[in-house]
């Protein structure tokens, strides 16, 4: 009887058709901003967000703080965030060459996606208040972080507040 | 590059009409937790009594795959006695009876040619009868997938349910520090083996999950410190970002059908929820409330889509048309609900509830009700389904380090278990079953 297995085997091979998935290369592929996007696609470099640290660190020697914080799961501007805004405006408007990217950020608390949104909206809050100090909107920028980038690593609420904040990045 | 094939072969003996036997030998997986049943994994012999090590290797990755159902005891192969080749189809009850056995793998390989055929038998030790037979024959590096194919053809006709074993996992690998973590997309054999890296840790990534046919992966990348959804094509790793322009995108999911994606778009403080064609195109917007409207999952056939909003004030679920008509809330249970994700089979929406200071990880139906708590730790989030909606991974950070470790827990009960990965693991999606 197992001889008459063995052979049925044989016989009776069903290739499966649709299994045509190859072995994957056996290399890491190449980092991500070396892709496979041709130039004059919206991951070209030219939509690159590309830091400036001398400057960042004039922002923050002459604004105060390139940072304002938020409440737990908030995104309105208290009265010391407007403060620290205003300043940065100032800076902005009197460093013509330059772009902010305002990045936001949340606490650890949230899920991952919800806060992916609230990072975006207290971006926004920043850069609407920048705007209304005058900084023209098409200089401002935003992204989000979520929790990705937490700068107090503790979990607790002094880490956490920290951590919920939106910075603004200057970049060319 | 050689493709990967398993050809299935049908043993001669009329194995039909043995799986259609609905016999004695049944575990309970919708009562809840039952004892595991024991079932006996010997070593398997070669035709034509060659080599053994393979045969020995084949069992212990089946033993492995049928322990992680948690509806199983292995016993073997090492410690107990192997068999004849003779015997792979007609074995000796007695000895697996006396060795406690309710069930018996047994079979064996055929190696010729780079080709490895591996026949595999089901036995009802308890009744002397033979339940399910079913032939693999794939390359030979790729042994291992014979073997989850034959563990599955056991899981399947001793639970009844869909088999699942034979599939991969892809997730977010992170090493370093909690405040300068790198992040890395992987993949892997959802029982940890070939495990590899599709990005080199440059920028940082998240929630990579698998197109239906588990061809692509959608995932969000920082690169260029523009976050922006991005479609990955698994075998070249060529990547495509899907929607043009510098839009913030994000938490992005596969339609069943694998010619849509669904996805977050952020702009002026509001998050709305898209879907495009995954070729490309412009999307459509389904969503308009003022709020956060994220983390969509399609329902299995398509029609529906469940979400995630704090339209009301805080993060609660709920269920719209394909078409964005129709929006309804579907949490009620107090606390807050996120990411939730559609179950393959359409019974259950798995998601992650907010409330007293932790994440859990929880199931309820579409329509809202029959909600259950599953795990219960500091954070537990982001769920990914089974293909045959029996499990749910997701992952477990820790307090203070914010290290994040992959789990699986079965939807009807029992310890999570931990996915082994190399390196700290977070935003799991699980394949849908290999082909």
């Amino acid at each position: 009887m197992n001889k008459t297995v063995l052979i049925g085997i044989s016989a009776l091979a069903l290739a499966v058709s649709a299994c045509g998935r190859k072995e994957p290369p056996a290399e890491v592929p190449p980092p991500v901003d070396q892709s496979a996007n041709p130039p004059g696609t919206a991951t070209d470099d030219s939509v690159d967000l590309v830091e400036l640290p001398a400057m960042q660190a004039d922002l923050v020697a002459k604004a105060g703080s390139d940072t304002v914080y938020f409440g737990t799961d908030e995104s309105s501007l208290d009265a010391q965030a407007q403060a620290t805004l205003a300043a940065q405006a100032r800076w902005l408007l009197a460093n013509q060459s330059v772009r902010g990217s305002i990045e936001g950020h949340a606490d650890e608390r949230g899920t991952r996606e919800y806060n992916l949104a609230l990072g975006e909206r207290r971006a926004n809050a920043a850069k609407e208040f920048l705007i209304a100090q005058g900084v023209p909107a098409g200089r401002l920028t935003t992204i989000s972080w979520g929790k990705e980038r937490p700068v107090a690593v503790g979990s607790n609420e002094e880490a956490w507040a920290q951590n919920r904040r939106a910075v603004t990045v200057v970049v060319k | 590059m050689k493709p990967l094939i398993v050809a299935l072969l049908t043993l001669p003996i009329a194995a039909t009409a043995a799986a259609q036997d609905t016999g004695p030998l049944e575990v309970d997986v919708v009562g809840g937790i039952q004892a595991p049943m024991a079932v006996a994994v010997p070593a398997m012999p070669s035709a034509g009594g060659g080599d053994l090590a393979v045969g020995r290797q084949i069992a212990e990755v089946i033993a492995s795959d049928l322990r992680t159902t948690g509806l199983f005891t292995p016993i073997g192969p090492g410690g107990i006695a192997g068999y004849s080749y003779a015997q792979a189809s007609n074995p000796v009850y007695a000895t697996w009876r006396s060795a406690g056995a309710a069930a018996l793998v047994s079979g064996y390989v055929e190696n010729n040619g780079g080709r490895l055929t591996l026949a595999c038998y089901l036995f009802d030790v308890t009744a002397g009868r033979e339940l399910a037979r079913q032939g693999f024959a794939v390359n030979a590096n790729d042994w291992r997938r014979a073997a989850h194919k034959c563990a599955d053809l056991a899981y399947s006709r001793l639970s009844g349910e869909q088999p699942f074993l034979d599939t991969k996992v892809v997730y977010v690998a992170e090493t370093g520090p909690k405040n300068a973590r790198v992040k890395r997309i992987a993949i892997m054999d959802s029982d940890g083996s070939n495990h590899r890296y599709l990005t080199a840790g440059k920028a940082t990534v998240l929630t990579p999950r698998f197109s239906p046919r588990g061809d692509k992966l959608v995932y969000m990348s920082y690169q260029g410190r523009r976050p922006r959804v991005y479609v990955m094509d698994v075998v070249t790793g060529q990547e495509r970002l899907l929607v043009p322009g510098t839009a913030f995108t994000f938490a992005p999911r596969f339609s069943p059908d694998g010619r849509q994606i669904v996805f977050s778009m952020a702009s002026g403080g509001n998050t709305d929820i898209y879907v495009v064609n995954s070729d490309g195109g412009t999307p459509r917007r389904l969503t308009s409330a003022p709020g956060a409207d994220t983390s969509p999952s399609f329902s299995p056939d398509g029609n529906q889509i469940a979400f995630e909003s704090d339209r009301s004030g805080s993060q609660q679920l709920y269920v719209m048309n394909y078409d964005g008509s129709n929006q309804r809330r579907i949490s009620f249970g107090g606390g807050q609900y996120a990411s939730p994700m559609w179950s393959p089979r359409g019974d259950l929406v798995a998601f992650t509830k907010i409330g007293g200071g932790a994440f859990r990880i929880g199931v309820m139906g579409p329509g809202g009700g029959g909600e259950r708590l599953l795990t219960n730790a500091w954070q537990d989030e982001g769920p990914s389904w089974a293909p045959n909606g029996q499990f749910v991974m997701f992952h477990r950070t820790t307090q203070g380090s914010g290290n994040a470790t992959l789990y699986a827990v079965s939807i009807n009960g029992g310890a999570p278990r931990r996915m082994p990965t190399p390196v700290g693991g977070s935003d799991p999606s699980w394949s849908p079953l290999n082909n």
